[in-house]
This record gives structure tokens, sequence and C-alpha cells, in this order.
């Protein structure tokens, strides 16, 4: 077995999952590191939920195994409760604070876990429950809460935070560095800094 | 040398430029889309590269630029390859001067395609090489070795990345830029080139002799290799591998296919000294059918025998599977845990603002008993509103509304093809419905781009892969010069008017073409176009659902109430659909 630190970002297409996995992978070649990575491109992107795979160390397959993940980072709540069984037992879990129901719940009246129903489901795990649009919006502007994300699951991750921050500024547009770097700082205090 | 993090497409454009291509065409298609996205857009370029109208096109064009001694890439997807099957099987017969790579996708699990078949058996049809890389890193170093081996046995090759290769990630080491100085120069050669039967039966023998030393080739330079490590043996082709050799225990020997044609000789000695093999490869048993036939009675594990699975993807969990159940892993490293059950699914959509919505609506009010054939693009995706049908290949919308209408089935027919998909193998099944009287309506949706595989040019768009000025087609005169006299164009956020259009048709008699224009949403978004948003007054809205049965990301339904959603792109169509009169443009009433 690898001894690779595994990543799963689960969220909904064009919330910036892809950005989340390339500054991850980024700050790996910064630290040296081996990285393998996979991810969903195509139909899927329209606005259905995708994942990202990041192994960290990785030197093998990009795919990481459910029950192997180490960290989950997830961007919505029913989302994460879909990809939760990837989680190791002792796994981490950094989510965003917001629950976009699929069109489908409108149109065929299917129900679904209320944003409580999923907070209490998650309790099991080791949770960081973050209000990322509204620190986003803080930081100056919504577009950044992957970044806002990033900063608070940056204490789980074995990379430096400070590579992590270098990869965002490497890979935001530049005119939103100042913003991106204010939302990464506010993400890792709002993560809890270790 | 330049370490990136870089996805397996990238990874393959910049070894092509590393190769010094000279010559680039394909048509989009997921997962191989970005190969001749990253390649056109790059600022700099010492090649030539085009969006082509089709598979067949894109590689009769490639092929000819590889007559010429230049380097050429042709990418697909794998299905395209069906498209441009006509002009592969025989240019292994004509062969290249200059190499012709010819990238064909394939994609296990289907995500993103109407089936899952396998590149490789192509390869063995045509007699021609396949290369079947196991990591981003393999796929960039594969390609080199690719152009230099298509040029020693003057064959074209097959290069067939999956969508774990593909659309999967790796820290990459990449070579120097290599700028092409090929220039193109035919020398006539009838006897090569022009595959009459008294030629062409000729250059067949040919073909056939070289596959011998074809086989030893891809041996000697480690394309294909193996170690050995004990008494029984693994052998995998593609990503299957790098699942293969996370898990690997050792004391296992271990094979590693990444090229075909497998020299048979090699392949048996190796497989004769261990008590027993198993084979790991995704899809068709392409591997293990030659595996079977050197074995003697060395037993086999894999498809043939229940081991493993001829379709879907292989994953780390399933190769771990197959390992413990041939016995070649004595218990699984991962334990099988459950997924979370009933959980609402959150399926791919079409955008808020969709011109393909607008038209399905319209489509079921005015046909409301009528088959439905489609096509392929993002308005496949009209399957969740009920206005799909069929969809089985490029260009079958139209082919198939012909064949219902002339079933007898009674009920109208209305189909419906996006613009690339018209110009890629529509513009045949019109002018064939047209010539046969055939009844039917043939909706076509015009936003102007090849959206679905990320927004790439295309005839109808305006301008070349480059970003060059090109003229835009006229769908309406290709229509008329296809024979049909009904051609009407809508918009489609006009849904009264557009309503009104479908009405006309349905009365009439022969095929009629009904071309909605609007353009892409995400298109519309990047050029910056801003519409404003709407939103549902609640004391108004009587709650009858009817926006909500349009199906718009943008409209959610709570507390009894309709209300719109920050998605909402202002194309307004709810509001012509509200019977209270509920919605109006947000701030306005």
């Amino acid at each position: 077995m690898s001894g690779s630190y595994d990543v799963l970002i689960v969220g909904i297409g064009g919330q910036g999952t892809i950005l989340a996995s390339n500054v991850l992978g980024e700050a790996c070649l910064i630290e040296g590191r081996h990285v393998k990575g996979a991810e969903t491109h195509g139909m899927a992107q329209r606005g259905g939920s995708v994942e990202s795979h990041i192994r960290i160390g990785g030197e093998f397959g990009p795919l990481i195994a459910p029950g192997q993940a180490d960290l989950l980072i997830s961007f919505d709540l029913l989302e994460t409760l879909r990809y939760s069984h990837y989680l190791k037992k002792d796994g981490k879990m950094v989510v965003n604070r917001r629950l976009v129901l699929p069109t489908s719940v409108y149109t065929q009246k299917l129900t679904a876990p209320s944003e409580d129903e999923i907070i209490a489901a998650l309790k099991k795990y080791e949770l960081c429950l973050l209000d990322a649009d509204r620190i986003a919006t803080e930081a100056g502007s919504p577009l950044s809460q992957n970044v806002v994300m990033l900063g608070a699951a940056a204490r789980w991750m074995p990379l430096k935070p400070a590579m992590l921050l270098e990869s965002v500024r490497r890979l935001v547009p530049k005119k939103t560095v100042e913003i991106n770097t204010k939302a990464f700082e506010m993400g890792r205090d709002a993560g809890g800094k270790s | 040398m330049e370490q990136n993090y870089l996805l397996g497409n990238e990874a393959i454009a910049h070894a092509c430029i590393e190769s010094g291509v000279d010559f680039v065409s394909g048509y989009p298609g997921t997962p191989s889309s970005e190969v001749i996205d990253t390649l056109r857009l790059r600022p700099e370029r010492s090649y030539y590269v085009e969006w082509s109208v089709n598979e067949k096109v894109a590689l009769e064009n490639a092929l000819a630029a590889a007559w010429c001694g230049v380097r050429a890439l042709c990418t697909m997807k794998h299905v395209g390859l069906n498209v441009a099957a006509d002009p592969l099987m025989t240019s292994a017969y004509t062969g290249v001067t200059g190499g012709l790579v010819i990238l064909s996708a394939d994609d296990p699990f289907a995500h993103s395609s109407q089936n899952e078949q396998d590149t490789r058996c192509y390869a063995h049809f045509a007699r021609i090489p396949c290369f079947d890389p196991a990591s981003v890193q393999e796929a960039h170093d594969m390609i080199a070795g690719a152009f230099e081996l298509s040029e020693e046995f003057h064959l074209p090759v097959l290069f067939r990345p999956t969508t774990r290769i593909c659309h999967s990630k790796g820290d990459v080491q990449l070579g120097d830029v290599q700028e092409s100085t090929r220039v193109g120069e035919f020398h006539k050669d009838p006897r090569q080139y022009v595959v009459i039967p008294a030629h062409t039966r000729v250059l067949h023998k040919k073909l056939n002799e070289k596959q011998p030393a074809l086989r030893k080739r891809l041996v000697e330079k480690g394309f294909n290799r193996y170690e050995i490590r004990g008494k029984i043996a693994i052998i995998a082709s593609g990503i299957g591998a790098s699942y293969v050799q996370e898990l690997l225990p050792p004391g296992i020997s271990f094979m590693k296919i990444g090229a075909y044609p497998i020299d048979e000789e090699w392949l048996g000695d190796f497989v004769q000294k261990h008590e027993k093999v198993l084979v790991i490869e995704e899809l068709a048993p392409e591997v293990e059918e030659i595996v079977r036939q050197v074995a003697g009675c060395v037993p086999v594990f894999g498809k043939k025998t229940g081991y493993a699975p001829y379709e879907g993807e292989l994953s780390p969990l399933a190769v771990a599977g197959i390992m413990v159940k041939a016995g070649f892993l004595e218990k699984n490293p991962f334990s099988a845990i459950e997924p979370v059950q009933n959980l609402p699914p959150r399926p791919p959509i079409l955008c808020a603002g969709c011109l393909h919505r607008s038209v399905f609506y319209a489509i079921k009010r005015v046909f409301k008993d009528a088959i439905y054939p489609s096509d392929i693009g993002c308005y496949t995706l009209g399957l969740q509103l009920g206005a799909v049908d069929t969809t089985i290949c490029m260009g079958a919308s139209i082919t198939v509304a012909s064949g219902i209408a002339h079933s007898g089935e009674p009920r109208d027919v209305v189909c419906t093809i996006g613009d690339s998909t018209f110009l890629h193998t529509g513009i045949q099944g019109l002018l064939n419905a047209v010539y046969n009287g055939a009844n039917m309506t043939v909706f076509i949706l015009d936003n102007r781009i090849t959206a679905m595989t990320g927004h790439q040019p295309n005839p109808n768009t305006g301008q070349t892969a480059c970003g060059v000025e090109s003229p835009p087609v006229s769908l309406d005169a290709i229509c008329r010069a296809c024979g049909v006299s009904f051609v009407e164009g809508v918009d489609p956020y006009d849904y009264t008017g557009m309503v009104q259009v479908l009405q006309e048709a349905r009365k009439r008699k022969g095929v009629k073409v009904i071309i909605a224009k609007q353009m892409c949403v995400i298109s519309a978004r990047r050029a910056g176009v801003k519409r404003g948003r709407y939103a549902v007054d609640p004391e108004a809205c009587t709650g009858c659902g009817t926006c909500v049965r349009f199906g718009c990301p943008a409209i959610e339904f709570a507390s009894e109430k309709a209300q719109i959603n920050e998605l909402c792109s202002g194309c307004s169509v709810c509001v012509q659909l509200c019977p209270a009169g509920a919605i109006a443009r947000e701030g306005k009433k």
C-alpha cells in the first residue's frame, strides 16, 4: 500500500472544485512531492455532483478507494453525505454549511434530508463546519469560497500552509490575488489553526 | 526538464509538441477534447491545427498530411473512431511517410459516452500498433515512441488513453518543445496511394509482413516488459497496471503491457515459467485472448473464467477484489463501505436559461403524443424533460426520425439535433429524408458552439480552432439546398412565438425544419451578456407548480410558493409560462 495522503474534494459542477484540486497539486510540486489526481469533466459538470481525488505523495493510480480518504473537503452538505463513505474511520471533514437541493427534488418531488439531519448524520466524523460563502464575501468576493475551504482544511494537510498559500497566489487570476490571500487566511482562522 | 501538475490530455498535447508535431486535426469528444484545446490555445504555434467537422474528415486530413511526410496527430473519442473507421482500415494498407498518431480516447464506465467500446479491438482489426498508457507520465513519454514507431514501420499508430488517463492529473516531467520545421511534400506513387484492387492486394500482403518485426520492436523498446518474482504472475495493461502495482504483494511476477500487438513467443515464454496467471485489463479481453493462446496448460484467470468483468472501469477496490478472488492477494485491504442510501440524485442538468429547455417544453406542448428522436450533445439531457425518446450516435436523430416516419408509426415524429452535430453527420440524414419524402419535423438547436465538450468552435461559430475569422455557415441555406421548403428560424426565449411556428409545422406535410437560435448561456456569460434576473411575487404566486415543471435549476419551491434563485440568467421563458403572471424582472413589477 502506498503512503499517500488522500484528499477527496466534492461539490456541484461550477463551484470551483477543480481550481481547489489544482492548488493542492501545485503545492505538492512546490514541496517536491509526487501527486496524483482524478476529476470530473464533460457533461457531468453541468450542475451535477462532481468529485476530485488528490493523492498527495501518490505514485500509483489516481483513484481513492472507499474508506481510504484522509480528508474530505465538501462544498455542499448533501454532497458531503453522498461521499462520506470514502472517508477513513479517523478521517477529517471540512464542510461548507450550505445545502443546494437538486432540481429533481422539486420536479420529481423527491425527499431530501434537511440541513439539521445532515449535520446530525455527520457528527460521527471529525467535522469542521463553516459558512464559506459568508467568509468569502467578507474577504471580498463570494467566488473565493473554494480558497476559504482550502484555508480551513490547511491544518489537516501534510503540506505547509505557506506553500498552499503560495500555490493559491500562483493559480488565481492576478487581480484577485489579494482577495484570495485574505480568503485563505480567514479560512485558516475558521478551520482553527494548529 | 520541467515538472508540472498536468491533466493527462495536457501532458499528451505537450509531448506532441516535444515530438515536433506539424499537423493536428480532430473532432471534440469527452474525454479527448483537451488535447487539441491545449494545442490550439497556445500563444505560439509552429504547427497547423484544426477542429474538423467530423472524425472521418479529421483522419483523412491527417493521413494526407502524413503522406506528405509531416508528423500528424488526429484526436477523437472512441465512438468517433467508428466514424473514421473507413479511412482507418485502408490507411493501414497505404501506410504513411511522416508519423501519424491517431488518439482515440476510451471511456470505460461510459462516464460521458453512449457505449464502452475498446479502441484496442480496432488496432487488432486494422493490424496497426496501439499504445495503452498506465499513467499520465507514461502517456506523455509514449508519444515520442508512437511517432517514431509510426515512421519506422510506415504505419498509422493508435493511441488509447482512457478517461482515468485523460482526466487524471499528476506531477509530470516534461521535455523541451521542438519547433516543427518540416514542410509537406507529396511524392506521387499510385501503387501506394490509389487502392485499386491490383494495388491493394499487394499492400495487404505488405501490411501482414510487417507484423512479426513490429511485435518484437515493442518488447525491445520496453513498452511491454516483465519482472519475474515468483511462481505466479499478473499481466496487466492500461490504468489497471497502476492499480495492480499499488497492491502487488512480493513474490508475484508482473508483466506490463503498454503496446500492441503482443509478441506471442515472448509472452509464451513468460507464461510458461509460472503456475498460474491473472490478467487485469479494462473492457475487452484483448490481452487475455492472446495469453490463453500461448498458456498451454497454465491456468489463466480473467474475464473468460468469471474473475474480472467485461464491462465498466476498474478501480483499486475492484482490482483488489479480483486479486483476492483469484488467489493472488490474501485479503482485500479496502473495506467495502456502503454509501448512504436514498439520497436524491444530482445528475447533470441543462443550465438555467439554456435554449434547449424551452425548445423541449414547446415541442411537448404542441406535439403532445409524438416520438422524439434526439442526438448527442447537452440536449440529450432533455431526457429529464421527457422529450428525448432515442439517442444512438452522432447525427442519428434525423435518420431515426425518418425511419420511424416510414415504418408506418402513425404518430408525429419531431427530432432535435444541435448545430455541431448537424454539421458532423446530420446533413446526409436530412438530405435522405427529403429525397425519400418523410413526414417529420427537425428542430436544429443552434447555440453556435460545440458546448458539451467545452465550447469548441465549429463552422457555425464564425471562427476557426485558433480564433481566425471564418465565414459562418448558413444552416438555413444548407437545409434549403437539401430540398426543405419549410425552414423557419425562431428565438427560443420567445416561447409564444416558437409555439406558433411549431403549430404551423404540425399542419404541413414533408420535412419541416425549425432552427432555434440562441447563444449558449455559458458562452453568453463569458461574453458579458447580462439580462438581469427575474423574481416571483409571492402574493401573486398560486403555487400551481407550472414553472417548477419547466425544470429550471433557478426555480425552487418552498412553503407552497415558487422562488427564483441566483442561477437565473434572465431568459424570461418562465414569465411566459406562469398562468398567474407572478414572475417579473427583479426590482420591477
